[in-house]
């Protein structure tokens, strides 16, 4: 097969232009073909990002031009869906907080007590059972979640010991103990990376100098670890403010301003959840303030994650 | 004097205390997590025992639980997960491809790519259901609420795992393959679908296993496309309405009716059933082929 083209005619002596002939031809423009295609593939990603962007962007810019941007984030009533409708959004999001804070209140210490044990304490045996049952944990379905929040965390644990008020059926805090639950495999798997990580250089300089074993995992291996971990805190901190499942079925829809986490709270995500049960004519009040409160919480989440890839980038250990 | 009563007696027992105090909160939180794990199986199990039957494959849901079942679902989420997983897989698998590959990590595009499916994976399962209400269900395409609408939607949902997967698995053949067979005279494509790409397939495989569990379980971006109707067939076309099993489990969960709360338990019986048989085929494949390089 001719690789190349040799050109006797033009100039003196031997010369040899490189370019492709014959089935050599062809391939190159197999090889062309095949970056461009499969190039379009890693572009049809950006695309979905501005599809996202943009079909958040319109119909909240509509719902701004109802409703006045003082009242969305000033007033304290939620009821968008309702004659005559308010749209205070600071109920939904005050829930949406306090869910958070009580799942991460349960992941953070849970998930990090449970990387520093797989990555200071556990015997290889033990490695290989408890790391698949992380990842069982993290393969079930939030629906799964909800029904054992709705119908056994609320009413075994929720409305046996809380002690400030009666409990009905929704709870916040069964809600919030589950999603923490929920969220732990995110912050174990990550900070248990970020432990192992550490050489073992490091470990050994404290062991040398006299460490216990809980000194060498508080004061070198955490500290030096730490901009993973905060990293993966801020990650779980994300998924549990987009969260709708477990809210939608234990916490119930009904929007507060309450501080008390026995009661039953909306959050922005299982607003959207609920109002899209609901079918919401295109166009309607309703339907924009899907909108609105999904473009409330992209912007939330993806300030989330900017931070958490920022803090990575800035503050990870340089070992050596 | 040895050595050993000087170093042993060096540490006084208040260190000593704090060593197995922090121990003892260790055990704890691995009990936390996995006693949490054990008491929701063991309490699903025990509610849906009394309804799992043969009858949860044949009957549709109805108003009455002793009568309701989850034939819709599950053939709506067969045919929903793999309508997914044939658009998803070739879509995934091509873009991860170009990314590990052909991709100059210093072109400001590359980056932003890579920065972006970092994003996506971070995006609330909520937000891609809005989308695909706006532009999907709705809107530009205006397929309504029908299976091609929920493939295209869990399609956006699960691709960024196929890629980060994918591109792990990519990541892991060693370079001295390609270099091997670039300097036999083999182009790019050549080396890649005929050296790289079989020795990636078991990584592929197991992202792609673990991509259609994800898709089986997700219901919050589903709830807004019309999921949830009160359907009594099972689909005959991509274009048919629908339902999936999470989202019968949840309305079987919100109903106030008792004997619905028994069927929801059962429903979730067979979801994780499924999704262990998904899991374990993952697993057993991930160490099949590990064993045999």
């Amino acid at each position: 097969m001719a690789m190349v083209a040799v050109d006797h005619a033009s100039a003196p002596g031997p010369v040899v232009s490189l370019r492709p002939t014959g089935s050599a031809r062809r391939r190159a423009i197999i090889e062309r073909g095949v970056k461009a295609v499969l190039g379009l593939a890693a572009i049809g990603t950006v695309v979905t990002t501005i599809a996202i962007i943009v079909s958040l962007l319109g119909p909240t810019i509509e719902f701004f031009g109802d409703v006045s941007l003082s009242e969305f984030f000033t007033s304290d009533v939620w009821a968008p869906l309702f004659q005559p409708p308010q749209f205070g959004v600071r109920p939904i999001v005050q829930g949406t907080l306090m869910v958070t804070a009580i799942a991460i209140l349960i992941a953070v210490p849970v998930g990090i007590g449970t990387a520093f044990y797989l990555s200071e304490y556990a015997r290889p045996r033990v490695r290989r059972i408890v790391k698949p049952t992380l990842e069982v944990l993290a393969g079930i379905p939030t629906v799964v979640f909800g029904f054992f929040a709705l119908n056994w965390v609320n009413p075994e644990l929720v409305q046996r010991f809380w002690p400030f008020g009666e409990v009905g059926t929704f709870s916040a805090l069964a809600a919030g103990l589950v999603m923490g639950i929920m969220i732990v495999p995110i912050v174990a798997s990550l900070s248990e990376d970020a432990m192992r990580a550490v050489p073992d250089s490091l470990r050994n300089g404290a062991w040398a100098l006299g460490s216990t074993k809980r000194e060498v995992c508080t004061r070198v291996v955490f500290p030096a670890a730490l901009s993973g971990i905060v990293a993966a805190i801020v990650l779980a901190v994300s998924r549990a403010i987009g969260e709708t499942m477990i809210v939608l079925i234990a916490s119930g829809s009904r929007p507060t301003t309450s501080l008390n986490p026995g009661e039953g709270m909306q959050t922005m995500a299982s607003f959207i959840g609920f109002a899209g049960l609901g079918d919401q004519p295109t166009n309607s009040t309703g339907y924009r303030t899907i909108f609105a409160v999904g473009t409330l919480l992209f912007v939330f989440t993806f300030v989330l994650n900017m931070v958490s890839i920022r803090i990575v980038r800035r503050y990870r250990e340089v070992y050596e | 004097m040895s050595l050993d009563t000087t170093l042993t007696t060096s540490v006084s027992p208040r260190r000593k205390f704090s060593n197995i105090v922090f121990r003892v909160l260790l055990y704890a939180c691995l009990g936390i997590a996995l006693g949490t794990l054990a008491t929701l199986l063991v309490s699903v199990f025990s509610d849906g025992e009394s309804r799992l039957s043969w009858d949860l494959f044949t009957n549709f849901p109805s108003s009455r639980p002793e009568r309701a079942g989850f034939r819709s679902a599950i053939f709506g989420s067969l045919w929903v997960v793999g309508l997914t997983s044939l658009i998803s897989m070739p879509m995934g698998i091509a873009a991860a491809i170009y990314l590990e590959e052909f991709a100059r990590r210093d072109r400001w595009y590359n980056r932003l790519v890579e920065l972006n499916i970092q994003n996506l994976a971070a995006v609330p399962s909520v937000v891609y259901g809005i989308l695909g209400l706006a532009f999907i269900a709705r809107g530009p395409l205006s397929f309504g609420f029908t299976v091609m609408t929920a493939a295209l939607i869990l399609t956006l949902v699960v691709l960024p795992t196929v890629i980060i997967a994918t591109r792990e698995a990519l990541r892991a053949v060693p370079p001295s393959i390609r270099q091997g067979s670039l300097a036999l005279a083999a182009t790019r494509w050549q080396t890649i679908w005929r050296q790289v790409l079989p020795q990636a397939v078991p990584g592929i495989a197991t992202g792609s296993i673990l991509s259609v569990s994800r898709a089986l379980g997700e219901s919050a971006p589903l709830l807004l496309t019309g999921a949830l109707t009160f359907i009594t067939f099972t689909p005959t076309s991509t274009s048919s309405q629908y339902t999936v099993l999470p989202i019968t489990i949840f309305n079987y969960t919100s109903q106030a009716k008792s004997g619905f709360l028994e069927l929801a338990a059962a429903g979730i019986v067979v979801l994780l059933a499924i999704l262990l048989l998904l899991n374990s085929a993952a697993i057993f494949i991930r160490y099949r082929f590990e064993r045999n390089r």
